[in-house]
């Protein structure tokens, strides 16, 4: 059996055999992976061990306090978040010993070729194809919003396989070479003035067979799982008070009193306390999924922390007054990672407009609260029994 | 403000679960919309048939007790889940003010016989502090003079059943009286349930009790972090029952409940009754594990800055949501936005723990 004690007993285990001070990070990087120490709910092989989700924990915290480098694991967040489950349920052998590792490890990075300039929040309604020529399949199509494809090495894609039945079914779930010919990745320069999105072009594409993911026109089925894992992401967070974007605010606010403004401090006030309270719903939630009892809280989270992130931003700006009408820099940079806390509050009040489109805007996920957590009946569907070739666009 | 603590236990235990069902069932029987509708116009609003129940069937008046002095030896957490239930049903029974604010008051003080008797539900307490009183707040005393109280209190929640009154007066004491040496005068509510009274003092004859100030900042501590608790229960009855109506009523040849604008102001109320109950369970759980006092002033200022906003805007959206129904005598809709916005005032406005927040985290005013 896998508990606490054993766990820890491979952690030593693991930090005397490669001890962190003398071993290159990716070596120690691998061997962790291979002891079943990266995420110790996968199968043994695979990184894990097959244990409980809860007693990662128990393994990151010995590996912290003795100095181990971690995996950095906002540099693939789509990869370990995203991509690495989905491939889990649905891989085949082969898949799963050919791309978990490395992912893990961070060697390659992955990026999500979901959404089209026609196909948002309506995404099953996406007109990217993949044509079966023997034993490839021919992609062309326009991706778009697509973060990080300027460092991925490998993309999760959903393209279109049958145009002659309902959007949801025709489509089937690809992994795609980012270095093949035909992947044309463009900056997409953004509010902020950076690069942080692509578009991304597809033409004749091919893509082995042998990296479909799932059977060919269940790809819509296969996203889900991708698509729950992104809204659970935001959810296991543990921040400690002031960890969000009050953390800033609130410390402009002490260290500056002669910002300071009755109605500002009537409105930061709130949003602490909003802050707070949200903080607090993140711990329970966090608490109900070690217990045991998800909960439907999660759905709520990120509607919650997009709201907060603009509001906090956009109070930080007018707070900063003759700063506030300043900006830190508009060079068209092309990051590798966003940095919510590092850049100015200007920087933060256009990026956080993302926080309630991007992974669902606002919009959808409340539609997802309603039908799904209260019951309500779902919107009237004219496409549902339509082929994907007649529908209006 | 980063310092980190010892997380807060924020979910239920099976326990506190068994005990709500019980509380559940109990009102089911004794606390009906139409039974607490019709008590509201009689001479007695309060239903002391359920409180007998509640107290002496199954008491939970002694929760907060140690069992040394004649209580359950229970703690917060256990409380707040019997005021959810309380508030789900806006039962007329004067649990906070007896069970939770009087005798916290008495929990700071030397009084021992007073505390068992209340612990037991054989007598009612009710501390003679206006409702809307914040922990911290300026109160009203009376006069202490040869030996006698002299003077009026008004906003007195529960006075009118209570058999003991719990009097601060001008000598920084804190005093017994009788219900019988005191004159209580019922004043016309805002909140049908939860009905205020004037407290007139002509030369009573008090028993000293201790120090007013611990005592009464100690007992509106717990009841503004523990109304947190009621608000949660009555924002969740509110929403449970409007999303039920939404989905059966029919306009325009569909259920009401499927239009979007309607869906979207539903899953909205539902966010904030999610972070309420997390809120909520918070305070709670500090005042439970007695933590460092500015710990649990935080947990409970942060609560009541959260609460009412959470309480009135989902009893308001019920009786819109409800439309020609919810303004009518005979759907309950209206005793929760009453009892909603009466609890926005009790034991301190948003506004106020707003205003203590910012000391306690240091966000200073201009």
């Amino acid at each position: 059996m896998t508990d606490a004690v054993e766990l820890k007993r491979r952690t030593a285990e693991l930090l005397a055999a490669h001890p962190p001070a003398t071993t290159d990070r990716q070596t120690f990087l691998k061997a962790r992976f291979d002891a079943g120490l990266a995420w110790v709910h996968y199968p043994e092989g695979l990184g894990g061990l097959g244990a409980p989700r809860s007693l990662q924990a128990v393994v990151d915290a010995e590996l912290e306090a003795s100095g181990a480098p971690d995996n950095d694991p906002r540099r693939n967040g789509i990869g370990l978040g995203m991509a690495a489950p989905t491939i889990l349920k649905y891989g085949t052998e082969e898949q799963k010993q050919r791309f978990l590792r490395p992912l893990w490890v961070g060697e390659e990075i992955w990026c999500q070729l979901f959404s089209e300039p026609g196909a948002g929040s309506d995404l099953a309604a996406l007109g990217t194809r993949a044509v079966r020529e023997g034993d490839s399949w021919v992609v062309n199509g326009q991706k778009v919003w697509t973060s990080g494809a300027h460092n991925s090495r490998w993309a999760i894609l959903i393209a279109r396989t049958d145009p002659d039945v309902p959007k949801h079914r025709g489509i089937t779930y690809f992994l795609c070479d980012m270095t093949d010919p035909g992947v044309d990745v463009r900056p997409l320069r953004q509010i902020t003035g950076e690069a942080e999105f692509n578009e991304v072009f597809l033409t004749d594409v091919r893509i082995p067979d042998s990296r479909r993911l799932g059977e060919t026109g269940d790809g819509w089925k296969v996203a889900q799982t991708t698509l729950n894992n992104e809204r659970v992401a935001i959810g296991g967070m543990r921040l400690p008070r002031e960890g969000g974007m009050i953390g800033p605010a609130s410390r402009t606010w002490r260290e500056r009193p002669e910002l300071r403004t009755q109605d500002l401090h009537q409105r930061l006030l709130k949003l602490w306390v909003d802050s707070e309270v949200a903080r607090l719903t993140a711990e329970r939630l966090r608490q109900q999924l070690v217990a045991g009892q998800p909960g439907p809280e999660g759905a709520g989270m990120k509607l919650a922390f997009a709201r907060l992130n603009q509001e906090i931003s956009g109070l930080e700006v007018e707070l900063r007054g003759e700063e506030g009408l300043l900006y830190d820099d508009w060079t068209m940079r092309r990051p590798e990672l966003v940095d919510f806390t590092g850049r100015d509050a200007g920087y933060r009040y256009l990026r956080s407009k993302g926080n309630s489109i991007e992974g669902g805007t606002t919009e959808v996920l409340l539609n997802i609260v309603a039908e799904r957590v209260l019951g309500l009946p779902s919107e009237p569907r004219t496409d549902k029994d339509l082929a994907w070739k007649d529908l209006a666009r | 403000m980063t310092t980190e603590r010892t997380q807060p236990d924020l979910l239920y235990s099976e326990e506190e679960e068994a005990l709500r069902a019980a509380v559940r069932d109990l009102l089911a029987d004794h606390c009906d919309a139409p039974g607490v509708i019709a008590r509201t116009e009689s001479d007695t609003p309060h239903d002391l048939a359920a409180w007998k129940a509640l107290a002496d069937g199954m008491g939970l008046a002694g929760l907060l007790v140690p069992e040394a002095q004649g209580g359950q030896g229970a703690t917060h957490r256990e409380v707040a889940v019997v005021l959810e239930e309380l508030g789900r049903a806006v039962a007329p029974v004067p649990y906070l003010t007896s069970a939770v604010v009087a005798t916290e008051a008495l929990l700071a003080c030397d009084a021992d016989d007073l505390l068992a008797e209340l612990a037991s539900g054989r007598r009612i307490g009710a501390l003679a502090v206006a409702l809307n009183v914040a922990p911290g707040g300026a109160y009203k005393v009376v006069r202490h003079e040869d030996g006698g109280l002299h003077g009026e209190l008004t906003a007195i929640a529960d006075a009118v059943v209570a058999d003991v009154l719990l009097i601060p007066a001008d000598d920084g004491g804190l005093y017994a009286v009788d219900a019988s040496a005191a004159t209580v005068t019922p004043q016309v509510s805002f909140d049908l349930t939860r009905p205020l009274a004037t407290v007139t003092l002509d030369a009573a004859r008090g028993r000293l009790l201790g120090d007013a100030e611990p005592a009464v900042r100690r007992a509106l501590t717990a009841g503004a972090g523990l109304l947190a608790s009621e608000q949660l229960g009555l924002a969740d009855w509110t929403l449970t029952e409007t999303v039920r109506y939404l989905k059966e009523r029919k306009q325009f040849n569909r259920p009401v409940g499927g239009f979007q604008a309607l869906k979207h102001r539903l899953a909205q109320l539902w966010l904030e009754v999610v972070n309420l109950r997390a809120a909520a369970r918070n305070a709670a759980d500090a005042l439970a594990r007695g933590d460092s006092g500015a710990e649990t002033a935080v947990a409970v200022t942060v609560a009541q800055a959260y609460a009412a906003s959470v309480a009135v805007h989902a009893a308001e959206e019920a009786l819109q949501l409800h439309a020609g129904i919810g303004m009518t005598w005979e759907h309950p809709v209206h005793l929760y936005l009453k009892r909603a916005k009466a609890d926005s005032i009790a034991y301190g406005t948003a506004g106020a723990h707003r205003a203590r927040l910012a000391e306690l985290v240091d966000l200073q005013a201009p």
